[in-house]
Order: C-alpha cells, then structure tokens, then sequence
C-alpha cells in the first residue's frame, strides 16, 4: 500500500476544503487503516449496554476498529471490558458472542485461565516457566484492560487511547439523549431485548452515520416504501385511527418543511442530533396506561417534560446512533473500507407497558432489518455513492448546503434549520482533528 | 373434523405459494394469504414472539401489499435492477392434518437463491405453513421461514424465501 497519508498531515487536512470533503475519504484503504488508528481510538466508542451482562461471570463480546474487545461482569457486580487476546499466543479466549463463564476465562487453546478482571490466574505445568522471565514479560498482564471507560446510564463507552478526551470532555450535553431514553422508564432502567438486526452494509461506515442526520433523503429515497404506505392509505378520513405500520411509515415521507423546521443540534467532536424542536416521531398515538405510570414516576410536569422531547436521530460519534423516543439504537462497526456492519437493538423500558415494546420491535424492523424496505432503500443509494464516486474527473463531494465561509473562523456548535449539512460537517472537522493529531506519543 | 385436506391438495399448495413468488405473480400470491395471515422470518433459532422480539421480517397482508407495489413502483430504486429469486423444495411433510385443530402444518426444507445482475445470495432453512380451508380452497394462516443463518450479518434480502 502506498503511505500518501500516514506521515502526511497536511494531506489529510486538504480532503476537507470548506463545504467539500474529497471522495477519497469514503474509497481509500489506506484512510480506512489510519481512521481506524486514529479515529477510532481517541474516539469514546460504544461496546454495549450493562443489561447484556446482567450476572457475575457474564460476558458479551465484540469487535472495536478490528479488535477483539469482551464486556465482563464479576463477582464483585464490577463492569470491565477486557482485550479479547490470551497473553499467551494470542487466541480470543471467549469464543462465543455472549455467555456465562463461571468465575473462570479459560482459553480454548492451551488452558490459561483468568479472572473476570482479566488477571493472569493460572498457567498449566507452571513449572516450565521457572527462570524463563515468565512474570515480569507482558504475558504477566493477562487480558489487560481498556485504558478508559465510562458508563453512562447503562450505555458502557471506552477509548482505545490511552491519552484523550475525558468522557464527558468528548460528549457534552450530547449526552442529554441518552438521559431522555433512560428517563423514559418508569423506573429509570433500561434493557437491551433479545438479539440485534444485523444488517451488512457494502458501503463505507461514514456514510451510514451522515445519513442519520440527513433530512433531505427521506422525501426523495423513501417515496418508493413510505410513500407506497402513504398511497395505500389514501383515502381514509384524517380522523381514522391508523394501523400502527401506517402511522410508523408516513412521517417519513413528511416535506422540506417539516424536516427543516425540526432542526439540527450539533456539539463538538462529530456528535449532533436533528429533531430540536420535534421529529417523526412526534405523532404517533398517545398511550394513556404508559403516560399515568411517568407521571407516577417522576411527578406530570416532569414526566411531561421527559415525553416532550422528542428527538430524532442522535449521532455519539463514530459508533452509535439512538432513536430514544422509540427506543431503538444503531450501533456501527466499520469491517473495511467499503463494508460496515449494523447492528440495530431494541430496548425494553423497565416497567412500562408491554405495548411500547411492540411499537419499538415494529419501528426497528420496519426500518432497519436487512429485508427492511427502507433500508433497502438507503442501503441501494448508499451503493451508489461507493460505486459513483470512482467516475470522472470531480474529485470532490458537496456537503455546503447552509455553509458559509465565515463559519470557518467559528465553532460550529449550536442549533441550525433541519435541512442543513451541517452535521456532515462536524463529523469531517472532527475526523480531520482525530486523524491530524500527534499520535506517536500515544 | 376430517383432515383440513387431501394430502395432495396441501402439499401443491407448498409448491405452488414458492412459484408464484419466484415468477413474481405476487397479486396471486398475495391471495393465498387470509385476510389474518402472516409472513414471519424470525431472527433467531427458536424464537417465540414476532411481536416483542427482532425479526427479519413478520409482514401481515397490508405490509406484504406495500412490499408488492412497492416492486412495481418506478420509484423503487433498488429494485431499478431487478431482483429475481428461485426456491428449491424438498417435498414438504404434513405434521398436522389439522383434523383437531382445523389447521393444517407442513414443513418444507427449501434452498432459496436471490439474485441481482452480479450478486447472488444462497439461503438455506425450513418453512412452515399453517394452511386453513376457506370456502372451497385452502389458505395460508402463517408462513414461517427459518433462515439457517438467520442470526447472521445479512445484505438486503429484497424479496420473499
């Protein structure tokens, strides 16, 4: 592979030039290495939820920027998350995607064990390594954990790096989403609810997470499965109660308007949310039983605060996406330039009714199930751009709708129309930062 | 109460629903359906409710007609180049007669291929169909489809296995 960016910062700071990022970005090899590097690691990125290991000697395991990573529970209650490596030769110890392990990680191979803090515990026929250096070598570490993580409400973050951002440095008030998802239970818990969607995407990881706060595709992109909703229910009078499917579809294919009103938050480092002021979400049928048991919970006026904000997509760049008004996330795992997977969760709002569960499990199937007809329809455009991009003499993708040069001298926090590109923006200024800094001492 | 049907009659109704769906007949597929029928490809092994747990799809008759019309329409950009799909059955065996409960089940062993230009996709499971007698024919109550590697990481699945 040739290194046109490795040791080239001002390389990479030239694919951004205002309201142009270069196409590289979304097709090069080498970016997709060094984002993983770079991006990735100083990232705070997502591993899971803590209900996924609710006992002692549970585990969950995943996969962050190509590596192995395991989210353990001990005996003492305490969360870790653990390098899924045995020191020994280097096989992932856990073989299974979740499980229980006893208070044991035994590896498959040659039968080192360690405990639920990733310590070395035991070795076969300890004897052989009397004298050869055994304890003071970096198989003496054992699993090792994470340099940083944090646990915010259930949603469990670590970064990679071991210099960086602090969790709330990073975040900020993002973060104000995932607490209207939590407060959203009447008892304050949520909980992750059987398996995942998981949905292959040939397309490059970035332009998943752009789309999340895209508000000019719907109208156009989903005409073909929200609006074919949209035509099957025509006809009926405005005031007839809509099957839920119908009423799930049809804001998707709401105008210009709607999408710009609703607005578009952006923090720093790449994380924004659309649905400020209100989303597609907002007019789905009230649900009497659920709203009685808020206002038991937390008093009417601030369960009516909780249930009015109504937010669309919040992006926690670069690994999660929320939908906390229907309970629904999106978790991202870059497998190479131009293959992303997405693993979409449904959560469960402890103690409130059964009726939210099933509204949530038809919104993320009808959206995000790889036979979604939505997702079809974003997964097909999505294509396009990762084969278009190739054509031609532009070099260059546009991303300047609302852009204006003077926003170069500025932060670019704030709240700005719905209909923006801003966002995409963020993200590019972020990853440019990300990508840029001086990682040698890391 | 007799068998639901004949055994021949069930089982051309397991052969005949695949058809359909691979030379996209699918308004006459669609009527195969009871107006309370269901599609359902669950997400994992054993999976008990479509409705508080993630499926690939559990489609009642008003989605299975917006994923009809949706193929139709000129809209549907990634259907601009179409898929097609091919089932192969093994022959399906009756469980159930339905002589108590007036359903009938069969289970059938399918291969299912779906292909777009370039791509193909080779699927491989178990389908159930639930069959109930409705005026002089026989519909279908619940298909059920067990992808084999239903709890894998899958690309768009864009018609029906």
């Amino acid at each position: 592979m040739v290194n046109r960016f490795r040791d080239n910062p001002d390389a990479i700071r030239e694919l951004l030039r205002g309201g142009e990022v270069h196409r590289d970005v979304y097709t090069d090899e080498e970016l997709f290495e060094l984002e993983m590097q770079r991006v990735w690691r100083a990232a705070w990125v997502y591993v899971g939820h803590d209900s996924q290991v609710p006992a002692a000697g549970d585990y969950y395991a995943t996969d962050i920027g190509g590596q192995p990573l395991l989210m353990t529970r001990s005996q003492d209650g305490e969360l870790r998350v653990l390098y899924n490596r045995c020191a020994h030769r280097g096989a992932k110890v856990v073989s299974a995607v979740s499980g229980n392990c006893g208070g044991i990680l035994r590896c498959p191979y040659h039968g080192w064990t360690y405990r639920l803090d990733g310590t070395l515990r035991t070795v076969p026929l300890r004897s052989g390594y009397a004298g050869t250096g055994l304890d003071e070598s970096s198989a003496a570490l054992g699993l090792g954990s994470v340099p940083a993580l944090a646990n915010h409400r259930g949603f469990v973050f670590v970064r990679l790096s071991r210099e960086g951002r602090t969790f709330r440095e990073y975040f900020g008030d993002s973060l104000s989403s995932i607490d209207n998802l939590a407060d959203r239970s009447p008892s304050g818990r949520l909980e992750i609810v059987g398996a995942p969607l998981r949905y292959l995407h040939a397309c490059n990881w970035k332009m998943f997470i752009e789309n999340l706060n895209d508000t000019m595709h719907p109208m156009v992109a989903h005409e073909s499965s929200a609006g074919t909703a949209r035509d099957l229910w025509k006809g009926h009078p405005p005031e007839a109660r809509k099957p839920m499917v119908i009423e799930q579809f049809l804001p998707f294919v709401s105008n210009y308007d709607f999408f710009d009103q609703m607005g578009v938050k952006i923090y720093d480092h790449g994380h924004s949310y659309t649905g400020v002021n209100f989303s597609i979400h907002s007019a789905y049928s009230a649900m009497p039983e659920y709203e009685a048991l808020m206002e038991q919970a937390y008093g009417p006026e601030r369960a009516r605060a909780i249930l009015s904000e109504i937010r669309h997509n919040t992006v926690f760049y670069p690994s999660l996406t929320i939908k906390g008004a229907i309970q629904t996330i999106r978790v991202v795992r870059p497998l190479a330039v131009d293959r992303t997977l997405v693993e979409s969760y449904t959560l469960r709002l402890v103690g409130a009714p059964e009726a939210l569960l099933e509204r949530s499990i038809m919104y993320n199937r009808l959206i995000n199930s790889p036979a979604s007809v939505v997702g079809h329809d974003d997964m097909h455009c999505y294509r396009q751009i990762q084969e278009g991009l190739a054509a031609g003499p532009n070099e260059w993708v546009s991303i300047c709708r609302n852009y204006s040069p003077a926003d170069e001298d500025r932060g670019i926090a704030g709240t700005y129309n719905g209909t923006s590109e801003v966002s995409v923006r963020g993200q590019f200024r972020a990853w440019i930062a990300a990508m840029t800094a001086d990682w040698e001492e890391r | 109460m007799p068998s639901v049907a004949g055994d021949e009659e069930l089982i051309d109704l397991v052969y005949t629903e695949a058809r359909l769906i691979d030379e996209k007949r699918l308004e006459q597929w669609y009527e195969l359906y009871a107006e309370d029928g269901r599609y359902w490809m669950p997400l994992t092994r054993d999976q008990k409710s479509p409705t508080t747990e993630n499926s690939l799809m559990y489609e009642d008759k008003l989605l299975l007609q917006v994923r009809i019309q949706r193929l139709r329409s000129p809209n549907a950009h990634s259907q601009a180049q179409p898929s097609w799909c091919q089932h192969v059955l093994q022959a399906p065996s009756i469980e159930d007669r339905g002589s108590i409960s007036g359903i009938a089940v069969l289970r059938t062993a399918f291969l299912y291929v779906e292909s777009r230009r370039d791509d193909q996709q080779v699927y491989a499971g178990v389908a159930w169909h639930h069959l109930k007698r409705e005026g002089a024919g026989l519909v279908i109550l619940l298909k059920k489809v067990e992808l084999v590697n239903c709890e894998a990481a899958l690309p768009s699945l864009q018609l029906f296995p």
